[in-house]
């Protein structure tokens, strides 16, 4: 830990062995902590932010059961069930492109993460196909809402609260294939090592969260009324 | 600026340039360009607060129409929480000293500070825009379903402002928070960290655990009027108290956003300005903490009567006392800090006591109002108003008035006119109870807030009311001046000039770049007044 | 400059993600049953079951530092009190009478 502080402004302390140290930690470790408590932390805020949907979600579901029986009853199940093992196949691509960057193995790292963002896009093509039925069905919250279908107002107000959900959610895959788009770059010009994989790392972080979520979102939004459509 | 007498390398003057501080990573400059943005805005929503002070000078209602009315209450509301108190001490002060006191060489996260700049200029540009494209007149608070149905102003663009401005609260306090984790030099401990460190972690906890719903909240309120989805709709089922709740999960713990860091800079001036170490450390430590987690259980006080359910007020009232314990805690060992200190009255000082008195007057009425029955009667009155803006300006402006007067002189390396400070801190003592004492009297008569006509009886106590607005606007305006003054023709600032404890007294006036020429090791209590060692640098 | 995770063998990330798609299926399976009042506690058991898996093997927290996993458990303790005491009015609602309510 010893050393002198270096004058100039370039974000390499010339002390250091580890090109990607940044001057003003003293070590990769500091430096890696910082990293994870931050990136941690963020997902925290992220938590809270998709908190405040599914509290919204809870209260009207308290309030209204019948009508999110109803609603969910409209969701597309196997659309749903299908987009839940799809985006658990991409965590498990992710989970093994940051192992890919931990045995500095380049090429699996391209691999894993092109498959990632392959799972991510086939997710969102379905989600397309998913919101262009409930279009049709008239199911969109608004002037165009179908209001002879029972409960319709808060039927309404179960599909304003679907649209939310699933469209910040996937908001955020589309800004996880952003960033995978630039963590593959990174990999490609051979960035990650064994001796520094933060970044690869800290995506994956993202794209893991992003999948949490979901599992949430398909229990509670799809399968509330299974029970009622198998008998 | 350049001098002689400021050393050649301070951080204000190398690099040189324009670009260099916008693009900046050096927290010190960051927390410069945060002072002079929330100055800006605390002018704009002092202006907005003297249009409604001049409109209630005379009964009638007849200098703004009533449409107009809101709409000054509102930005005023607005502009005053968003973008100048939320990052009023944080942004400036916290970041300028928080990795100075820990003894580090940044925030951990430089660039992420520069870009919380960038968010919070952008959203204020975004909310400015609203201001023009007309206005917004639903209060501060965004209520619903007026907000979201009846309002014919521009809320959805102001609600996307204050969205992106929740952004850059968000990645100060992330910052703040993996900062006093990761970032501490060697020997500094947690129970050696000043006090200001301690409230601004409590702060950030704060900020990363509450802004995230207010983001949602106001974005449910832009999708409900912009894509036409039904959240708070009554019409279609929607309740308007689910909004109050997420609103003030998020804005009752942003009150403590605002003191929380002015508490921390009334620990550090009263042990400076006292020359002792603070009364019961761990004691004020740790009620920050308890103030941060305490504060996300109260939001129901809000509510009392928006139809939430009796039992739920009862539960919440009594959680709002317990809030009273750390800020009592607090109150109690500034004071006994000051008991048996050698005192001085430099100008830091007279914000401090003025600090001391108004608080606890803003404390103590937030009691009143904590109180389920009372709160009935007082509930949209004036005396809500006069609470809030004792903590809120005579409590977190104040403070942050004494914090940048006690480390200007770091900041900028130049000393500012002792006289001119003690006169402005008067003249805001003076200003700001003669404008908010009358509207505790007011409220408690029935005057409720945001009308812009009331009856003649009330004349004289709008009148007082206005008149010490005056005074306090004076009182704000005054600084600007000297401190500007200062900066151009300011004596050169020593760099210890309050004979202070602390990190940021053993560097020069103003800092260079990196803070610190050598490794930091930290060997001692913080405020270690009694022992005559110096902390070691290098 | 070592980093601190251990890497983690391939077997164990397909175990889980065959466990997380067994538990997918499952929580499919249950759903079509009813239970009753149950029926949303076990989806959300099976739920939080997932997330837990995520979390601790694909996202690494057991070789994380005690101060993460703090950081994770309080991110959902106050998820918790927001929605505690926000139905701590809604479910309260009718326990003490007003007049004219």
């Amino acid at each position: 830990m010893q050393g002198t502080v270096s004058a100039h402004d370039g974000g390499h302390d010339a002390h250091a062995h580890n090109p990607n140290l940044q001057h003003h930690f003293y070590s990769m470790e500091q430096q890696l902590e910082a990293s994870t408590l931050g990136m941690w932390l963020f997902l925290v805020t992220e938590v809270m932010f998709f908190g405040g949907m599914f509290l919204a979600y809870l209260i009207y579901r308290v309030i209204y059961p019948e009508a999110w029986i109803l609603g969910s009853n409209h969701l597309n199940v196997a659309m749903g069930a299908l987009n839940t093992g799809v985006l658990i196949c991409s965590s498990l691509t992710m989970a093994l492109a940051v192992r890919a960057a931990q045995t500095s193995n380049r090429g699996a790292q391209i691999r894993y993460l092109l498959l990632t963002m392959a799972f991510g896009s086939v997710f969102l093509i379905v989600k397309y196909f998913e919101y262009a039925e409930k279009f049709e069905h008239h199911l969109v919250p608004g002037r165009h809402f179908d209001m002879t279908l029972p409960q319709a107002g808060q039927q309404q107000l179960f599909f304003s609260i679907y649209f939310m959900m699933t469209g910040i959610h996937a908001i955020h895959m589309i800004v996880g294939l952003g960033l995978m788009l630039v963590i593959l770059t990174m990999a490609w010009r051979g960035r990650f090592s064994a001796s520094y994989y933060t970044p690869i790392e800290m995506s994956g972080l993202y794209w893991h969260f992003v999948d949490i979520v979901w599992i949430f979102l398909f229990p509670l939004l799809y399968l509330l009324g299974a029970h009622y459509s198998a008998h | 600026m350049s001098d002689v007498s400021q050393p050649r390398n301070s951080y204000l003057d190398a690099p040189y340039g324009l670009a260099s501080w916008l693009l900046t990573k050096d927290h010190k400059r960051i927390a410069m360009l945060y002072l002079i943005s929330i100055t800006i805005f605390f002018a704009i929503g002092g202006l907005f607060a003297a249009g409604i002070r001049l409109e209630l000078l005379t009964p009638q209602g007849d200098l703004w129409t009533s449409d107009l009315y809101n709409k000054l209450f509102t930005l005023h509301g607005v502009v005053m929480i968003f973008f100048f108190l939320v990052p009023s001490i944080p942004a400036t002060l916290g970041n300028f000293l928080m990795p100075i006191m820990i003894g580090a060489k940044d925030l951990a996260f430089p660039r992420i500070n520069l870009i919380s700049w960038y968010l919070y200029i952008i959203g204020a540009t975004v909310t400015l825009a609203a201001v023009f494209t007309g206005g917004l007149d639903t209060g501060w608070t965004f209520y619903t379903p007026y907000s979201s149905v009846s309002s014919q102003t521009a809320v959805t663009t102001a609600a996307i402002g204050v969205f992106i401005t929740g952004f850059s609260s968000i990645l100060t306090g992330l910052n703040f928070i993996v900062t006093t984790h990761r970032m501490r030099a060697p020997g500094m401990t947690w129970f050696r960290l000043p006090l200001f460190v301690w409230s601004n972690y409590a702060t950030s906890l704060v900020m990363i655990l509450g802004t995230p719903v207010i983001a949602i909240t106001v974005l449910l309120v832009a999708a409900e009027r912009a894509l036409g989805l039904g959240f708070f709709d009554p019409a279609r089922g929607g309740d308007p108290v689910l909004f109050q709740h997420l609103f003030w999960f998020y804005s009752h713990p942003a009150v403590y956003i605002m003191i929380l860091p002015g508490m921390g800079v009334i620990s550090e001036l009263v042990a400076a300005m006292a020359r002792k170490q603070v009364f019961g450390y761990s004691f004020v430590a740790f009620s920050s903490l308890a103030i941060a987690i305490l504060g996300f259980l109260v939001w129901g006080h809000h509510l009392f009567v928006s139809s939430q359910s009796i039992y739920a007020g009862l539960v919440f009232s009594i959680i709002t006392m317990l809030v009273a314990i750390p800020s009592a805690v607090k109150t109690f060992n500034w004071t006994a800090t000051l008991y048996r200190g050698s005192i001085s009255w430099q100008s830091p000082t007279w914000w401090v006591v003025g600090f001391m008195g108004l608080f606890t007057i803003g404390g103590l009425t937030g009691v009143f109002l904590g109180t389920l029955g009372l709160n009935i009667h007082l509930t949209d009155t004036y005396f809500v108003v006069a609470h809030f803006h004792y903590i809120m300006v005579g409590g977190a402006i104040m403070a942050y008035m004494g914090g940048l007067h006690f480390w200007w002189p770091k900041m900028t390396g130049r000393m500012f006119s002792d006289a001119g400070s003690k006169t402005s801190a008067v003249l805001v003592f003076v200003g700001f109870n003669l404008t908010f004492f009358p509207q505790f009297v007011l409220g408690f008569m029935g005057m409720p807030r945001r009308y812009h006509a009331y009856p003649d009886e009330w004349q004289v106590l709008n009148v007082l009311s206005s008149c010490g607005a005056g005074v306090l606007a004076l009182g704000y305006a005054l600084p600007l001046v000297y401190l500007t003054y200062s900066l151009f023709r300011g004596a050169a600032a020593p760099a210890n000039p309050w004979g202070a404890k602390g990190l940021e007294w053993t560097i020069p006036s103003p800092p260079t770049t990196y803070n610190f020429e050598a490794e930091v090791r930290v060997d001692e209590p913080a405020y270690n007044y009694k022992s005559t060692r110096e902390v070691h640098v290098g | 400059m070592s980093q601190h995770a251990p890497v983690t063998p391939v077997s164990t990330y397909v175990n889980i993600f065959v466990a997380l798609l067994v538990l997918t299926g499952l929580t499919y399976v249950v759903a079509t049953f009813d239970f009753g009042l149950l029926n949303t506690p076990i989806a959300l058991a099976v739920a939080i079951l997932k997330a837990a898996l995520v979390i601790v093997y694909f996202m690494g927290v057991r070789y994380n530092t005690p101060l993460t996993k703090v950081v994770v458990i309080s991110g959902f303790c106050w998820l918790l009190i927001m929605f505690g005491l926000t139905l701590n009015d809604y479910l309260t609602r009718a326990w003490i009478g007003v007049a004219g309510r």
